[in-house]
């Protein structure tokens, strides 16, 4: 009959000896001692010129048809804005389908199904401006997941798992860019991952493989001979809405002031 | 078709994916839990400050708020998109997350009104205990109610005056700790739209506390509308009672108790509603004032789009009209009815105003988006998401208050 005495002794012994083994795990985090080794892995960042972009929306299709995102819903990972500034300083701004067959209509969709018509003589200046998850630097749609199914991986990329997201839709409103939806066919949060599978593979997106123009480019920001890196170093970049402290990480060329 | 497609209309320009993704059952919940932070805090008020002239509604609306409290959690499952992984909020929290606390204030807060509950009647269920057991050949429901009963008690037998009177320091002690926990289970609700930096209507400090004192002021309205029914209920069940049993009190009696009873908790409405209103108009100014980016399309939305349900429904039909209601002299028990019913709507409209308010507007400040609420619904998602999944969440508590009432007399004196 073991007595009280020696009964706790004991529990105290091999809890002890079980602390060493569990302590090691602090000892050897792999992450840290990856971080302690100084290699880094990449940071993927996204380049955008919309002076190059002609909003044919190949980029919308492209990311369709890789990501299936059913082609007929009315969601997309990414989407192209059609900017129209009038002489009257009013900004006219469409995206009919996420812009996925371009923009067959000349006039603006102000919803319901109809066009504002905008005489030619009247357009100061118009643009287009392709969008896509910003991949910030502090998300907030990580944040405020109540289950932790949304997280960003060591290389920048904020990623959905589709198995645990309860569907709450928290992180569609914490967006301030508007890139998350309910995916039609899983009815989970629904993001642009960067083509996550693709670019870990050393390819590119499937938007940026997509675009003709080569307004589109993905990066990695740790590499400093990386083409995208030494043209956010070294130019005129400039990020969207930055006032939300989201530290956006898909950078714009030609951004201008009337961009939403 | 899209999650949310069924139900938006679009309006100028806004993202390709937005819709109005929170719909009514997001309006339900705050609202849902509103009104059990208020009804617990009302029978705080007698068992913790002792304000003796709320007795008559204490208990009643202890009870109502234990009914409420399931009910809080319906309309959150029934908005999932996966709701059967809904128990992972509780299993796995994401603690930066507002809506992770869920789990854990809401189950404390659960034990915390349980428990009060068990002290409060602990009495009457020891003596219906024993009765049924002194009942020699039961019949199955009364076995099933000794079984119920007995198991209820938790052993605990003894209820001399001593014993009693720890009960009720017991309560006392668990109502003040409920307080906080109660406007914690609330306010932190307002903390889930507040914290929302990407949207304009929905971000500030202020949200929780105005959640807390519209809360109280909706639960407080639910008791007396409901301790006006029940009364009036008893009233007709006397009097077709009064002749068989002599022992049960008079109309008058019950009238003149209604009528005190309902006459002190309206003045209690009245003062968490000064509060609600005050600091409401304070964010409304503040906005305007400070006029930040945003302020040019909260203005369309709240002076034109929005107007009537903002300034004719809430603030004029559900907070001024009730208010003058009131303030009248000679409170009677049909406008006290009609001023909590009037105080109900408007506190509805104020969660409608935000949750679906707050999305009324592209977060490209650019479009408007108008949600159409599902009447008559025609698939799973319209039934959940509209007027009959609303009416499912209005309904329940009202059901297992009926339940609760059984087991747990509201209107039997114990004490």
């Amino acid at each position: 009959m073991i007595s009280r005495r020696s009964f706790c002794k004991k529990s105290l012994l091999i809890a002890g000896g079980l602390a060493i083994p569990l302590s090691c795990l602090e000892l050897f985090d792999p992450k840290r001692l990856l971080a302690e080794k100084d290699q880094k892995g990449p940071r993927w960042v996204f380049l955008v010129d919309t002076r190059k972009c002609v909003g044919c929306g190949f980029c919308v299709k492209g990311c369709k048809v890789e990501n299936e995102v059913p082609y007929d819903a009315n969601v997309t990972r990414t989407w192209v804005e059609r900017y129209v500034v009038t002489s009257d300083g009013k900004t006219h701004i469409d995206s009919p389908k996420g812009a996925r067959d371009g923009f067959p209509n000349k006039g603006i969709d102000i919803g319901h199904g109809k066009l504002e018509e905008i005489k030619d003589d009247d357009i100061d200046k118009a643009f287009f401006v392709p969008k896509l998850c910003n991949q910030c630097d502090n998300p907030p749609c990580v944040q405020v997941c109540p289950v932790g199914a949304t997280y960003q991986t060591a290389d920048g990329v904020v990623l959905v798992d589709r198995s645990w997201c309860i569907g709450c839709g928290y992180c569609i409103m914490g967006c301030p860019y508007g890139v998350r939806f309910f995916h039609p066919v899983f009815h989970v949060a629904e993001k642009c991952n960067f083509c996550y599978h693709r670019i870990t593979k050393g390819m590119q997106t499937a938007c940026v493989d997509s675009c003709a123009f080569g307004a589109r480019r993905v990066g990695n920001l740790r590499d400093p001979e990386d083409p995208v890196t030494k043209i956010i170093m070294t130019e005129r970049v400039n990020v969207l809405k930055e006032e939300y402290g989201t530290k956006p990480q898909v950078f714009y060329l030609g951004l201008s002031k009337e961009v939403k | 078709m899209v999650h949310g497609e069924a139900w938006t209309i679009k309006e100028f320009f806004t993202y390709p994916n937005e819709y109005i993704y929170w719909t009514i059952q997001i309006v339900m919940y705050p609202f849902m839990t509103g009104l059990v932070a208020g009804a617990f805090v009302l029978s705080s008020l007698y068992h913790v400050f002792g304000v003796k002239q709320l007795k008559g509604i204490a208990r009643f609306s202890l009870v109502f708020s234990f009914a409420l409290l399931p009910v809080a959690m319906l309309p959150l499952l029934m908005h999932l998109q996966q709701p059967l992984r809904g128990i992972e909020v509780m299993m796995t929290p994401h603690f930066t997350s507002a809506i992770a606390a869920f789990g854990i204030v809401f189950s404390t807060y659960g034990m915390i009104v349980a428990s009060e509950l068990w002290f409060v009647f602990r009495k009457h269920f020891v003596e219906t205990a024993l009765g049924l057991k002194a009942i020699e050949g039961r019949s199955v429901l009364q076995q099933g109610q000794y079984l119920l009963f007995s198991v209820l008690t938790l052993g605990a037998y003894d209820i001399s005056h001593e014993a009693i009177e720890a009960d009720e320091r017991a309560v006392k002690k668990l109502a003040a700790a409920g307080i906080p926990v109660a406007c914690f289970l609330h306010g932190y609700a307002g903390f889930i739209f507040g914290s929302v930096k990407a949207n304009a209507l929905w971000m500030t400090p202020l949200m929780p506390v105005i959640f807390i004192c519209s809360a109280v002021v909706s639960g407080i309205a639910l008791c007396i509308l409901t301790y006006i029914l029940t009364m009036e209920i008893r009233k007709q069940l006397a009097r077709r009672h009064r002749l068989a049993h002599p022992e049960l009190p008079s109309m008058e009696e019950l009238k003149s108790a209604e009528a005190h009873v309902v006459a002190m908790t309206s003045r209690y409405l009245l003062m968490f509603m000064v509060a609600a209103i005050t600091l409401e108009l304070l964010d409304l100014i503040f906005r305007g004032y400070t006029a930040v980016k945003s302020w040019d399309i909260l203005r369309s939305v709240i002076y034109e789009r929005d107007f009537v349900n903002i300034f004719v429904v809430q603030y004029g039909l559900g907070n001024l009209v009730p208010f003058v209601l009131f303030l009248i002299p000679g409170l009677t028990i049909r406008r006290a009815a009609v001023g909590s019913a009037l105080v109900l709507l408007g506190v509805f409209m104020m969660r409608w105003n935000v949750v679906i308010g707050g999305q009324a507007f592209s977060s490209s400040f650019s479009g408007f988006m108008h949600y159409v609420m599902p009447l008559w619904p025609d698939s799973m998602e319209t039934l959940k998401e509209g007027l009959v999944g609303a009416l499912i969440v209005a309904g329940v508590p009202f059901g297992l208050f009926y339940v609760l009432n059984k087991v747990m007399p509201v209107f039997k004196e114990t004490h």
